[in-house]
Parts: structure tokens; sequence; C-alpha cells
């Protein structure tokens, strides 16, 4: 019997299936291991963005012009977003942004808690299709359904990753 | 603010490169532009989304290697997306180009100063980030040759012309990015609407 797969990897694969060849993020521990899979791959460009705000900018950029790509951040990092998710609801350009959310799930720090609370809201109020996943085995087929919607119905959608499935940062006194 | 003329400018850059992918930022290099080779289909103008121009720039670089891809905007909107010049560096497209109208002034909303023109040097922020092409385009005897090299040096290419503080008439141009991206992908890709 093979080893059991990481939500992680079955994610790369829905990548794969779904014609996925640019990355881009700024990081976050919850999905380190989806970047590491898929910085190893030689036919997907990764690209590290300075600002959350370039994120959807560089994949409309890249869509126009023939590619398909995803962005993955941090919870923190959406609220950098809003004004340039304009392009995207301006021009119905497709989007799929995989948040790894922070502020929830026994969060320590309570800078991080206003976004946890009203994530799922402002995403939801700008248009987006907004899915939650709580449980690890929902992980990749919401993206791969986020996926599809996204680049067959030129929709915005963000799949939120619950600390749950993510793992919750430890702070010590 | 410089001596040179924006229209004039972005006209020898673009004036029958029909080849060129565009990305223009907000306000007036979208209709420079436009005035340069029409309401092109392989011009996406931003009327939003300030400093996010040389993004999607980078995005059609890195998804079309052989074509050149030239960004235009203004000096406020590039210092909005300011940490775009780092990001461009992780990657190096060769093919990309930033040509900058630098003024000094947000001109649109009552000529305030932008930071250009308090004095920071946009060139040199680009060549520190390590563009190998990066340089002021304010004297009309360079023209020729820098044009030239924004159209044509291996890359990425940064210019930061320095232009009069003129606001040109606009001209006839769409806003609508639905329109602009369909026509866009017709054009590049012939891919039809779904």
């Amino acid at each position: 019997m093979a080893a059991e797969r990481s939500w992680a990897e079955e994610t790369y694969e829905v990548f794969k299936r779904n014609e996925i060849e640019i990355v881009t993020y700024v990081p976050e521990g919850g999905v380190k291991d989806l970047i590491a899979l898929c910085d190893a791959d030689p036919d997907m460009t990764l690209v590290p963005l300075t600002n959350e705000s370039e994120g959807n900018c560089l994949l409309a950029g890249a869509w126009l012009a023939g590619k398909r790509g995803v962005f993955l951040m941090q919870g923190s990092g959406a609220g950098n977003c809003i004004n340039n998710f304009g392009l995207n609801i301006a021009g119905r350009l497709p989007l799929l942004t995989v948040v790894a959310l922070r502020g929830s799930w026994g969060e320590g720090n309570y800078w991080m808690i206003y976004q946890g609370r009203t994530m799922h809201r402002i995403f939801e109020d700008i248009g987006f299709k907004v899915y939650e996943v709580d449980k690890v085995e929902d992980a990749a087929p919401t993206i791969e359904a986020g996926l599809k919607m996204a680049y067959n119905a030129d929709a915005q959608v963000a799949v939120i990753l619950s600390q749950r499935l993510t793992g919750t940062k430890e702070f010590k006194r | 603010m410089g001596n040179l003329d924006r229209r004039d400018i972005v006209k020898r850059i673009l004036g029958g490169r029909d080849d060129i992918l565009v990305v223009t930022g907000l306000g007036g290099a979208g209709y420079d532009c436009t005035a340069a080779r029409g309401d092109h289909d392989l011009n996406f103008c931003m009327h939003g989304a300030m400093g996010g121009a040389p993004i999607v720039a980078l995005g059609m670089a890195l998804a079309q290697p052989s074509r050149r891809v030239i960004t235009v905007l203004g000096d406020g909107d590039m210092l909005m997306g300011i940490g775009s010049l780092a990001t461009i560096m992780t990657k190096k497209p060769d093919n990309l180009a930033v040509v900058v109208l630098d003024n000094g002034h947000y001109v649109e909303t009552g000529n305030q100063l932008t930071a250009s023109g308090y004095g920071v040097d946009l060139a040199g922020m680009a060549q520190a980030a390590g563009f190998p092409v990066a340089f002021d385009l304010a004297d009309p005897a360079d023209v020729d040759d820098k044009v030239r090299r924004i159209q044509e040096s291996p890359g990425p290419v940064f210019a930061c012309v320095k232009i009069t503080g003129d606001q040109p008439p606009t001209v006839p141009k769409t806003r609508d990015a639905s329109y602009m991206k369909l026509r866009f992908r017709k054009a590049l890709l012939g891919v039809l609407p779904t």
C-alpha cells in the first residue's frame, strides 16, 4: 500500500492536472511544503513577491499572455491586495488565491485576530467566491474546484485554509 | 521635471511596433500609448490598481519570453509599486522594459510633488536593484540611442524619461478592462471568449 499523501502533495498534483505553470507567493509557514514541491518542479516558475499586492497583477499579466498561475499568501497579506484586486473585478480576470488564515484557531498574536474574524466577509464583499477549508482531506479538492471556477468562468476565488489544517504558530511565554 | 515631450517619446518607442505587448499605468500613460499606436489590441491600460502595471508586465514577460513587453507609467505610479523593481529582478526577464514618464508631480490631482520631484533617483533605485540597463533620458541628443535600447537591449531595462509637466489632450480609448482582456488574448493567443 502506498504511503498516505499529504494535502500539499495532493494539491501539487491538482496544480499539474490544471496546467498551473506559475506559483507566486509571499511565504507562509502553513504552505511551505506546497511551495517546496512546486519549487522542485522545473516546469513551474516560482515568483516570490515583495508585497502581496503584486500577486494578482502578476497572474493577470501571465494569463493575458497565455499562462495559468496560483497565488499563495498568509491571511495578514490579504489586506495589502484590496486595491489591486480592482483589476480582476473590473475586467473579470480569473484568479485563485489560496490564503493560509491567521488569527483564527488558537491564534497567539492579537495583531492577527481582526483579519481572522473578517477575512471571509471582506473577500465576499468585494466579489470573490470564498471557500473555507477546515479539514485536511478537503484542501486539495476545494483548491481544484476553485481553480476550475477561476479559469473556466473567469471568476475570482479565494480558498481560505484554517489553522486547524496548516497548524497554529506556537508562542512561548 | 524635464524638457522632453511625453507624446513624442512614447510615439518613438511604440509607433509602428505592433508586435510589442504594452501595459500602461494610470492617467496620461494610457493616452500616450493610445496616441502612439491607436486603441491597440495589445495595449492593456490600467485605470485602477495603481502601482501594478510593472508586475502585470512581468507576468506577460514570463509567459511570452520571445516577445518584447514594455510597461509605460508615471512616476507616482512607479513609486506606489516601487517594490516591483525587486520582484522583477528575482526573475530578470530580458524581454521586459519599464518606461517611467517622470514629471516629478502628481499632475492629475493638482500638481503635488512626487518623491521623484523631491529628488529621489528612480533610475538609481532600479540600478541598485540590479537592472542591467537603467538610465535617465533627459537630453534630446540621447533620444535615438536610448529609445533603441528600450526597444532592443537585453533587459530588464529601466528608463526614466524626464518629461515636461504638460498634459496633452486625451484621445479616444476604452477603459473597459473586460474588452481589453478579450481583444488582447484574441490578438496574441487566438483565444475566443468562453
